[in-house]
């Protein structure tokens, strides 16, 4: 994958002779050979954005960006696992730092180089070359050789030579050697440079008028993708770089290096360095990947001589501060050369520390114009080398990449793909008013025609109560636990006996995590000898089914026990009110749903109406329920069934907000309201759910910690304010005096609050210091605003206390 | 990003086919364990730089859970194996061995 839009990098532009042929042909050639193979793929404009462990690679590809006409998205993202990767990234030119080096017409050697030769774009009339090394002198060069101006090159080598530094002189080119820029004058454009010694601190010898200045510091290699997943780096001080360390490689499965470095991205300069460097890199990786590469020699490159840079971190290396302050290292963060000076000052020492004091490298270059430079100076002025300053890290992606590309397709619809129940299309033709429950969807209520949803509510309150209200409960979880140890099973994971439980009947159970919180709950039903089905809550029901699974595999794995999800495979639908059992009877049935026959707590199978049915009495609303399971391809029509038999009965479907007040006025808790993580099955009363004869259930152990029993835990109260309004959610009850931290003391707090449209009036529960002693005490809530709301420990149980509606 | 590769179903999986499921070989302590038993059980963890123990599940394919023997530094994978053990298997303890010699993790070496 290439970056840009052609293939080749700097070789094209600059010019080589490569196997006796113009580089730009030669690339042409290789190009074309390499586009003939079945087993290579070339893509152009794609970055190599990331490298991640075990040899994954993200490539960035922008498709359309250049000529947006073009069909197609914008952007894809490659994902790529690759046996071995080649990182040929080629390298990035270091800005130099003088005074005014942000002036505009103060630009990179080699951009300048690009602008003029890729694309004729003349910058300046007259280019000053500033420089430490030879590759700038290919830019005066090239300047020249296309008519333009080159008033000096100012080299800050006292005796810089070399094929490219001959060149120049035989042009013409004036040559300033041992020299630099002690400032650029302009303010809007660059009008001059001030010629100074190198060796000195900025005192001007001459001032070169000119429009344009080329800089070029050196290059640094681009080693991201070889860093991202932990290659390491070497300090080269003759070329001050830092270069991979092939024997120091990111690591895959293996223990084995997978991230080879080609060319400049290793360190190599020169045209012909580089071809060596890149050939031996492409051995390395097919060796590495189990190939045989074939045999043959590196590309040969006519030598054009290059003496080494000299690093220069400063220029002058003595100015004042004034030029210092004017020396900019970081562009587009505004850094200068004085301000790093300042935070070593100030003790940032730290390479990371005086980064974020700064904001070195921390604009959306992420420091590839200015770290070494940076470093250099913090190194510097710590009276340490560059390797001992280190560097920061390296973090994928290389360059910015669109979120676009990165979600691709998962979007709009495709994002969280919506879980819906058998009956959902009936549901979204009434136009119910949804919430979304884990990755489902359901009906808050039905709200008619001019209908507000909280009328809606209190309406399908009233008529559940009243007459006869349906609910589309498919959701609940259904696990089937099935096997010789399914009772011991079960006995760990609830906190109750599942065990003995008898064949036809049914229990409330509670689930504890090892940490003794409550995690779930629901009704179990004893389906044979063998088999036991589980409900979970809503959203419980994938977690609980892999709880399951962790522990048969992981732990009990001698236990004989087969844990299936069934919750998709079934239609719940409950049927709750005073005229729930004549409804079902209308429907024509051969059951005998009677209270004798039927009892509470207690699951049948027969038939109802055309439909395989398995009639569980149990009842979230405290009314006379029946919870009846049809196969899932039939959910729909026993709905529909059900509201043509039950319409002489008064019959309404309820939603989920409906269902949350009916069990909130009969005091039964909901996971996710009462419970938070922090909260015991004892703290919400349910100590008659925890069996006493079990020597073990998940989470005994951690509830017999000092903590889970000690007396003064918060506990399960009911709640009504003394004005009958509503208590905010989660409102806190403050008490008495004030924390260490100067905040109101408090002693309770609100878990769950509603309009009670059977009672009129607003009900809550809430956990209680003290609360079930405390009946009759009245309490203050915060509202939020600075209020405060009187209301009034209560029994839990604000409908039908006795339980007999249900029991009918 | 790691591959690991299931021994139950043999397939070399994706991270993201993958649950991670926190450090291996833990023994449970239910009721009438010591308090700092408890506290082992639930809390405390290795969370070396090197040679580690985890427990993963395959969770988007076979379902199965299983250990995995690598080095959380270099990220090399030193094996899989099924979740049914009470010890690294000693291909696993060879394996590491012959990578870091002298090795070792909690009551392993």
């Amino acid at each position: 994958m290439e970056q840009t839009a052609q293939l080749g990098g700097r070789a094209v532009v600059d010019g080589a002779e490569i196997d006796g042929q113009q580089a730009e042909d030669w690339v042409a050639a290789t190009h074309q050979a390499l586009a003939k193979m079945d087993n290579v793929t070339i893509r152009t404009r794609m970055m190599g954005a990331g490298v991640y462990d075990h040899g994954y690679v993200i490539g960035y590809e922008r498709l359309t960006d250049h000529d947006p006409q073009l069909d197609g998205p914008r952007h894809r993202l490659w994902r790529i696992r690759a046996k071995q990767i080649v990182t040929a990234t080629g390298a990035i030119e270091r800005p130099l730092s003088f005074a005014g080096n942000d002036i505009p017409g103060v630009m990179l050697a080699g951009a300048l180089r690009d602008y003029l030769v890729n694309w004729g774009v003349s910058v300046g009339d007259r280019t000053v070359v500033v420089t430490n090394n030879d590759d700038a002198y290919r830019t005066a060069l090239a300047l020249q050789a296309h008519g333009l101006g080159v008033p000096a090159i100012i080299d800050a080598r006292s005796a810089p030579s070399g094929d490219l530094v001959a060149a120049a002189r035989a042009a013409g080119i004036r040559v300033e050697t041992g020299a630099a820029i002690a400032k650029v004058m302009g303010k809007t454009r660059v009008t001059a440079v001030a010629l100074a010694a190198q060796a000195g601190e900025g005192g001007v010898l001459e001032d070169i008028p000119c429009d344009a200045v080329a800089m070029s510091g050196g290059w640094s290699p681009v080693v991201h993708l070889w860093s991202h997943c932990g290659g390491k780096l070497n300090w080269d001080a003759e070329r001050a770089m830092f270069r991979p360390d092939p024997k120091r490689a990111p690591t895959g499965a293996a223990g084995e290096g997978f991230v080879v470095t080609a060319g400049s991205a290793s360190g190599a300069l020169t045209t012909g360095e580089v071809l060596t460097d890149a050939f031996e890199a492409a051995r390395a990786a097919i060796k590495a990947a189990g190939g045989k590469p074939k045999a043959g020699k590196a590309p040969q490159v006519t030598v054009v001589a290059e003496a080494p840079l000299e690093p220069v971190w400063l220029m002058p290396q003595g100015a004042s501060y004034e030029l210092r302050a004017k020396a900019w290292l970081d562009f587009q963060n505004d850094v200068k050369v004085a301000d790093v000076q300042l935070a070593a000052r100030e003790g940032y020492e730290s390479v990371e520390h005086a980064k974020r004091y700064t904001t070195l490298g921390m604009a959306t270059d992420q420091g590839k114009l200015s770290n070494i430079n940076g470093l250099a100076i913090l190194g510097d002025a710590l009276n340490t080398d560059i390797p001992s300053v280190g560097t920061t890290t390296f973090r994928p992606p290389y360059t910015p990449i669109s979120m676009g590309s990165i979600g691709g397709a998962a979007r709009d619809d495709l994002f969280l793909p919506i879980r819906k129940t058998p009956i959902h299309g009936w549901h979204t033709d009434q136009g119910a008013d949804f919430e979304p429950v884990g990755a489902w969807r359901r009906p808050y209520a039905f709200p008619r025609k001019g209908e507000t949803v909280h009328d809606a509510v209190t309406r399908e309150i009233l008529n559940t109560r009243e007459n006869v209200g349906l609910l589309d409960a498919s959701t609940l979880g259904k696990l089937l636990v099935k096997g010789p140890d399914a009772g011991r099973f079960l006995d760990m994971l609830y906190t109750n006996m599942m065990s003995n439980l008898g064949v036809g009947k049914c229990r409330y159970g509670l689930m504890c995590s090892e940490n003794g919180f409550l995690i779930d709950d629901g009704v179990v039903a004893r389906i044979d000898e063998e088999t036991w089905l589980c409900h979970t809550t809503t959203g419980g029901a994938d977690r609980i089914h892999a709880w399951m699974e962790d522990w048969l595999q992981c732990e009990w794995w001698d236990w004989k026990v087969y844990v299936a999800n069934l919750t998709e495979q079934y239609a719940q639908i409950a049927v709750v009110g005073p005229k729930a059992r004549q409804v079902l009877q209308a429907m024509g049935t051969d059951m005998d749903l009677s209270k004798e026959a039927l009892p509470f707590m207690q699951w049948a199978d027969g038939r109802i109406g055309d439909f395989d049915a398995r009639v569980y009495r149990i009842s979230f609303s405290g009314e006379l329920s029946y919870e009846i399971a049809v196969p899932a391809a039939q959910g729909r029509a026993f709905w529909d069934a059900l509201l043509r038999v039950g319409a002489d009965f008064g019959i309404m479907p309820y939603g989920t907000e409906g269902l949350h007040v009916l069990r909130a006025e009969k005091g039964f808790i909901m996971i996710g309201d009462e419970t938070d993580g922090t909260v015991i099955p004892q703290d919400l009363n349910l100590g008659w759910a925890i069996s006493k004869k079990k020597d073990d259930y998940l989470g005994k152990r951690a509830q017999e910690r000092s903590h889970m029993s000690d007396p003064e835990r918060w506990k399960l109260v009911g709640l009504e304010t003394l004005d009958g309004s509503v208590l905010p959610d989660g409102a806190i009850a403050v008490a008495a005096g004030q924390n260490a931290n100067g905040q109101r003391n408090t002693q309770g707090r609100v878990t769950s609050t509603y309009h009670s449209p059977t009672l009129g009036k607003g009900i809550a529960m809430g956990l209680v210091h003290n609360g079930p002693s405390r009946m009759g005490d009245v309490l203050e809530f915060t509202k939020g605003d600075g209020t405060f709301i009187k209301a009034r420990i209560v029994d839990q149980v604000f409908y039908d206390k006795a339980g007999e509606k249900q029991d009918v | 990003m790691l591959t690991l590769t299931c021994p139950y179903c043999g397939v070399a999986a994706e991270e993201t086919e993958l649950t991670a499921g926190g450090e291996a070989h833990l023994k449970r302590f239910g009721p009438g364990s010591s308090d700092d038993d408890l506290e082992t059980y639930l809390f405390l963890r290795e969370n070396p730089k090197g040679v580690h123990f985890e427990r993963w599940r395959h969770s988007f394919g076979c379902g199965k859970w299983f250990l995995a023997a690598r080095d959380t530094n270099t990220l090399e994978v030193f094996g899989t194996y099924p979740a049914q053990s009470k010890a690294p298997p000693k291909p696993i303890k060879d394996a590491i061995t012959a990578k870091r010699p002298g090795w070792s993790w909690r009551e392993f070496k």
